[in-house]
């Protein structure tokens, strides 16, 4: 008995952990799978009913725009991000002084919450005393700026937050790249007549292409799962112009009673988000047997 | 001849210089604008906390206040004292607390135990546990969100902070684990081998060999899992509400509450409370909270 207990010690110590993610993981996931087959509404059904969820989800109004919405701020997300996160990590890379200051800056919105920010740009961009009153003191009469409260540029309003939130961390990524990069590689380079351009253009940013694959994944999964951002600074108003899949999983859910649908939309996510993790994590796992 | 070579060589050095010089100008020029764009929010809130309702009619976003007025963050804290409906954020920030700890704790707990195991007790199939744990960092958690709440319900601690503490230890373990399970492949197996033929045990290995020298790794997940936990919002908000509710979730309910007129000076100020505990954290341990993003992200 003692025997058996102490060659199976390590395993006994891991069961916690795989016990847990087993059951409050897969498990989970497995139950709404299960009820996003079922007629649910108030309280979960357990009879088998197809795929109604899933139609009744697609024909949804609200749902497609919230998927539009995703499209359009995940695309601008991610250009926006990381644009600015290389322009900086590069130019942070031309032994800047003050270096330490400036990456803290532009890192520190990683470290708030969406609910502070998002409280924070709500106040910004609010139309009557925020930057539109700011300009219109400055003596820009007829400056307006109303994205906040407008259904056409509300989703822009959230970009602006997401992107001054997560531009930082690309930023740190590709200069964590960068550094890693070895000088004699740039050297070689500047000696055979390569200007800083061509050095960056043609030599390191090729390089850095499993930086750019990290950091589309993570803000890909970023965006899909954002839901703090939105209900801090839109709700997903005006109307529900600004409502995202996160958003709509959540209100089905726990405001309408649409068990079944909210099951749906959340198994849609799921499988979204598996679409961009599972090829990561596959090549991840290949890099590291290959080392 | 040779004069002339070389008064055009310094000419040309001289060209390059100040294109070097303009070039140097036009760098730290973008950085400022960028700093300011990131400053820029963080520089409003704390003016506006400062100012009066007034001030801030009649000023504009920038405008500095007129003194270092400190009401509008004594009203967040601890409200104006008249009873019903005067929500403050004091006894949210307290739940936050007595979530933050123990969650923060057995997660870390438990990721070291089980990275320990994954590298240093290998068995066949270890990897696939570990990709098994692994998934879990991704999950869209609207997938288990129906699930959990019943499970809160018949475990009957829905809406209560102890529920949350579950919540967050088991959605923190994939990485937790993933953090000390790559510090560890690090750590030279002959150490543990070494020890084993001495004699030393499971538990001793860990404590005498491994938990001296895992100080960065301990930092640098105690540091993402407090940020992550108390700037979580959808648990927070699904899971609790009055009393029980986080600070995160108290602070939206504050800034949505449309009951009297709006004061944004005290949104601020709340908004700045329920910042500052992991600005504080990022601002005196950045390298590590650094290292946590990057190899939670690079590596998984």
């Amino acid at each position: 008995m003692f025997k058996w207990l102490e060659k199976n010690l390590p395993k006994i110590v891991m069961a916690p952990a795989v016990g847990l993610i087993g059951w409050f993981v897969y498990g989970f996931v497995l139950w709404t799978l299960y009820i996003s087959f079922t007629n649910s509404k108030i309280l979960p059904k357990y009879e088998l009913w197809g795929f109604g969820q899933y139609e009744k989800l697609w024909a949804s109004r609200k749902w497609l725009i919230s998927v539009d919405n995703l499209l359009v701020f995940t695309a601008l997300f991610l250009i926006f991000c990381i644009v600015i996160g290389i322009i900086l990590a590069i130019f942070l890379d031309q032994k800047i002084r003050a270096e330490g200051v400036l990456r803290t800056i532009y890192l520190y919105p990683m470290a708030l919450s969406f609910i502070v920010t998002g409280t924070a740009w709500k106040w910004i961009l609010n139309p009557t005393l925020g930057i539109q009153k700011m300009f219109v003191d400055w003596g820009f009469e007829n400056f307006t700026f109303d994205w906040l409260v407008n259904r056409e540029m509300a989703i822009y309003t959230i970009v602006i937050a997401g992107v001054w939130q997560s531009a930082g961390f690309v930023m740190a990524l590709f200069l964590a790249g960068l550094r890693s990069v070895e000088d004699e590689i740039v050297k070689a380079a500047k000696i055979d007549g390569a200007g800083l351009f061509t050095v960056y253009w043609r030599i390191l940013l090729p390089m850095m292409r499993p930086v750019f694959f990290t950091s589309f994944v993570i803000l890909v999964h970023i965006s899909i799962k954002s839901y703090d951002l939105i209900v801090a600074l839109t709700q997903g108003g005006p109307g529900i112009s600004t409502t995202m899949p996160a958003l709509f999983m959540t209100q089905a859910a726990f405001h309408k009673s649409q068990v079944g649908l909210s099951a749906a939309s959340a198994m849609m996510m799921f499988m979204a988000v598996a679409a961009v993790i599972i090829p990561y994590l596959y090549s991840e796992l290949r890099r590291e047997n290959a080392r | 001849m040779q004069d002339n070579i070389k008064s055009s060589y310094q000419q040309l050095e001289q060209k390059s210089k100040y294109t070097n010089v303009f070039l140097r100008w036009f760098l730290y020029f973008v950085l400022i604008l960028f700093a300011s764009y990131f400053i820029f929010p963080l520089y409003v809130m704390v003016v506006t906390s400062l100012k009066t309702m007034e001030e801030i009619r009649q000023g504009t976003l920038l405008s500095w206040p007129s003194g270092l007025n400190f009401e509008s963050w004594a009203v967040a804290w601890g409200g104006r004292g008249y009873g019903a409906g005067d929500t403050f954020l004091r006894p949210y920030f307290w739940n936050s607390i007595k979530m933050v700890v123990p969650a923060v704790f057995f997660s870390t707990f438990i990721g070291a135990m089980t990275g320990y195991v994954l590298t240093k007790w290998r068995f066949k199939g270890d990897s696939w546990v570990f990709l098994f744990l692994l998934f879990g960092c991704f999950i869209p958690f609207q997938a288990i969100l129906l699930p959990m709440a019943r499970t809160l319900g018949v475990l009957g601690i829905s809406n209560s902070i102890i529920g949350l503490v579950l919540v967050h230890t088991v959605y923190g373990i994939p990485f937790t684990t993933l953090f000390f399970r790559n510090y560890y492949v690090s750590v030279p197996t002959e150490l543990v081998k070494a020890a084993r033929i001495d004699g030393a045990g499971f538990f001793k290995i860990f404590f005498k060999i491994l938990l001296p020298i895992s100080a960065p790794i301990i930092v640098v997940t105690v540091i993402w899992q407090f940020t992550q936990i108390w700037n979580d919002f959808l648990f927070g908000s699904t899971f609790s509400f009055g009393e029980a509710a986080p600070i995160q979730v108290a602070l939206n309910n504050m800034v949505l509450s449309s009951t009297s007129v709006k004061e944004y000076n005290v949104d601020m100020a709340s908004a700045i409370i329920a910042g500052v505990p992991t600005l504080i954290v990022y601002v005196l341990a950045g390298k590590y909270f650094i290292r946590g993003l990057t190899s939670g992200a690079v590596k998984g």
